[in-house]
């Protein structure tokens, strides 16, 4: 139980962890996680490295949706562009990779205000729409832009390298993913304890009467486009260097739709839904297929099966948290805390 | 300091303001008034951006501000709240009234993002002059709820701190009282009055509660079905034969 824990300044109020055994726990977590490539497979390394893309991912779509309330599909279309930048800036201009990453992060936010534009009139399904418009644009020009994105046969990207030191390796990448993903949290909790963040919030919540206390709703509706494409640029950045060669077959519109899913279920509006739903949604196919690989001796139709138990699964997964956590796992994590805080006296 | 010449508001068709013109003078309380329909919150509107009359000019302090966007015009310094609440009712009181310093504050991206410097210095003195008017509407006890979750008058209270947060010179209410009980009116009574005293803001104020409007004004403008019927001193106003009519409607010679 928490006690005698007093707040003396605003600065104290306003600090990033509640108390110190939260700023602690951070830290033993992120210890925690530097540790990971030292003990996982090879394969594990390979899901966790893929996690921390999506987390930073998420991230940027729940900036922008969660958090401004504007739905865009156009997500697996901005992670490409920031997977192409990747893969021209580094393989064309052969640059390295602490230019490479936030150039396709503001190449991808310049990309992102573009398909913002129509949110100055347009609100909820037809804004989807129009950001799906983006996805196949995009999706078109990837595949027939031929000397820069190598069009549908795809393109390679060199190892991300600066000077002598070369990132080959998923465990090498991991290194430079696991600080860009918790420099980029860090970065999107600040950003919502400041104006320009609580300026986001105040549209999606109302935005005629953030209009008249002096919002500029449409210019920070597009701040609001630039700064989560950004995110999603770096996340397809992360992709390209992974990935080493891509094709406009890696973004299909089902990866906006898995991002969108993770943000729902993790917890549309905070960012630590984001972490949960990336988590989840990226392990959900790998749990699957390890638990009908272990089955598939004793029921071998299970394996031809796996596809559509997959989406299955992913659909009733959904379903559910709608029913039953329409808040997302954020949210019940906040509950199970709070039950905490107070134990054994809940009242 | 407010200047309303000639408004004409139509929605295709349905006039709802035809030549409407009043002055409001610099710190002074003045009431607008009128039956339901009348166009109170539509001249409201047209003063603070949400609508573009057809035609007329608004200015304030001088300046026409009739081609403004309501953000611009909230720059200039006018606040206004909602008939319905219009707060913003995921975040918590204290973020509400933050987003009421916007338009003095200068963090972007960057600097929020990096925080540690300048955005925490800023942050900070923003949540000193927000506290100020936590205390001034007495809301201490409530500044980290989130609103949606707080009664009606409270948030009502709130939606005029995060008014009064914006600083501002002229500020529009729309039906501060509406819905409350006697206790709550005569609270809200109290911040109106003190607001225009001690801070000297200059309030136009939309009410129906007959006794507040003649208590509270020094200055009651009437319209009815979109045109003003009758402009001066609460005094003036109740003597005057035509809000009687709009009011009472017409009398009948019962000895006829």
């Amino acid at each position: 139980m928490r006690c005698g824990d007093f707040r003396e300044t605003y600065a104290e109020d306003m600090a990033l962890f509640e108390t110190a055994f939260a700023r602690r726990a951070m830290f033993a977590f992120l210890a925690a996680m530097m540790a990971v490539p030292w003990v996982a497979s090879a394969f594990w390394l390979d899901v966790s490295l893929r996690v921390l893309i999506a987390v930073v991912a998420a991230t940027g779509l729940n900036i922008l949706t969660g958090f401004t309330g504007q739905i865009s599909l156009g997500n697996a279309a901005f992670l490409a562009v920031g997977a192409y930048s990747t893969a021209y800036l580094a393989g064309h201009w052969n640059l390295p990779f602490p230019l490479v990453i936030p150039a396709a992060g503001l190449i991808t936010a310049l990309v992102g205000m573009i398909f913002g534009v129509p949110s100055l009139r347009l609100k909820g399904l037809y804004l989807a729409v129009a950001t799906l418009a983006a996805h196949f644009v995009i999706e078109f020009v990837a595949s027939h832009w031929d000397s820069v994105t190598g069009g549908v046969n795809g393109i390679s990207i060199p190892a991300a390298k600066m000077g002598p030191l070369v990132l080959a390796s998923d465990r090498q990448l991991y290194f430079l993913a696991l600080p860009v993903a918790a420099g980029l949290l860090l970065f999107a909790r600040n950003l919502f304890r400041t104006k320009v963040g609580k300026a986001f919030v105040a549209i999606r919540d109302q935005d005629i009467s953030s209009e008249v206390m002096g919002v500029n709703v449409f210019r920070y509706k597009l701040l609001s486009f630039a700064v989560s494409s950004f995110y999603v640029g770096v996340a397809g950045s992360l992709l390209a260097y992974q990935a080493r060669i891509i094709s406009p077959e890696n973004f299909p519109i089902s990866v906006a739709i898995d991002q969108l899913g993770m943000i729902i279920i993790g917890g549309l509006g905070s960012l630590l839904g984001s972490v949960f739903g990336a988590v989840f949604i990226t392990l959900l196919p790998e749990l699957l297929r390890l638990v009908t690989g272990a089955l598939s001796t004793t029921f071998p139709e299970l394996t031809t099966l796996f596809a559509s138990v997959k989406m299955g699964v992913f659909g009733l997964a959904i379903v559910l948290f709608l029913i039953f956590e329409p808040d997302g796992m954020a949210a019940r994590w906040h509950h199970i805390k709070n039950y905490w805080k107070l134990y054994p006296f809940s009242y | 300091m407010l200047d309303v010449r000639g408004i004409i508001l139509h929605f295709r068709g349905v006039a709802a303001l035809s030549d409407v013109s009043f002055q409001v003078k610099p710190r002074t309380i003045h009431a607008i008034i009128g039956p339901n329909g009348a166009g109170k919150t539509s001249l409201l509107n047209c003063i603070s951006g949400v609508y573009r009359p057809q035609h007329g000019s608004i200015s304030f302090d001088g300046h026409d501000i009739s081609r403004l966007t309501p953000s611009a015009r909230t720059k200039l310094g006018i606040a206004r709240t909602f008939q319905n609440i219009a707060l913003f009712k995921g975040m918590t009181v204290l973020d509400n009234l933050l987003i009421g310093r916007h338009v003095h504050q200068h963090t972007g991206v960057l600097g929020g993002g990096l925080y540690w410097g300048f955005g925490q210095r800023e942050e900070i003195e923003h949540r000193e002059l927000c506290e100020d008017i936590i205390d001034f509407l007495e809301i201490q006890h409530i500044r980290k709820k989130v609103v949606g979750t707080l009664a009606y008058g409270l948030q009502k209270r709130v939606e005029l701190a995060r008014a009064l947060a914006l600083a501002p010179r002229l500020l529009l209410l729309d039906e501060p009282m509406a819905g409350m009980n006697a206790e709550e009116k005569e609270d809200m009574a109290r911040f109106v009055v003190e607001t225009a005293e001690e801070r000297g803001t200059t309030i136009v104020m939309i009410e129906h509660d007959m006794g507040v409007v003649m208590d509270l004004s020094n200055r009651v403008t009437v319209l009815n079905f979109g045109e003003k019927i009758a402009d001066g001193t609460p005094e003036e106003v109740q003597r005057s034969k035509l809000v009687q009519e709009a009011y009472l409607g017409e009398p009948t010679d019962l000895s006829a």
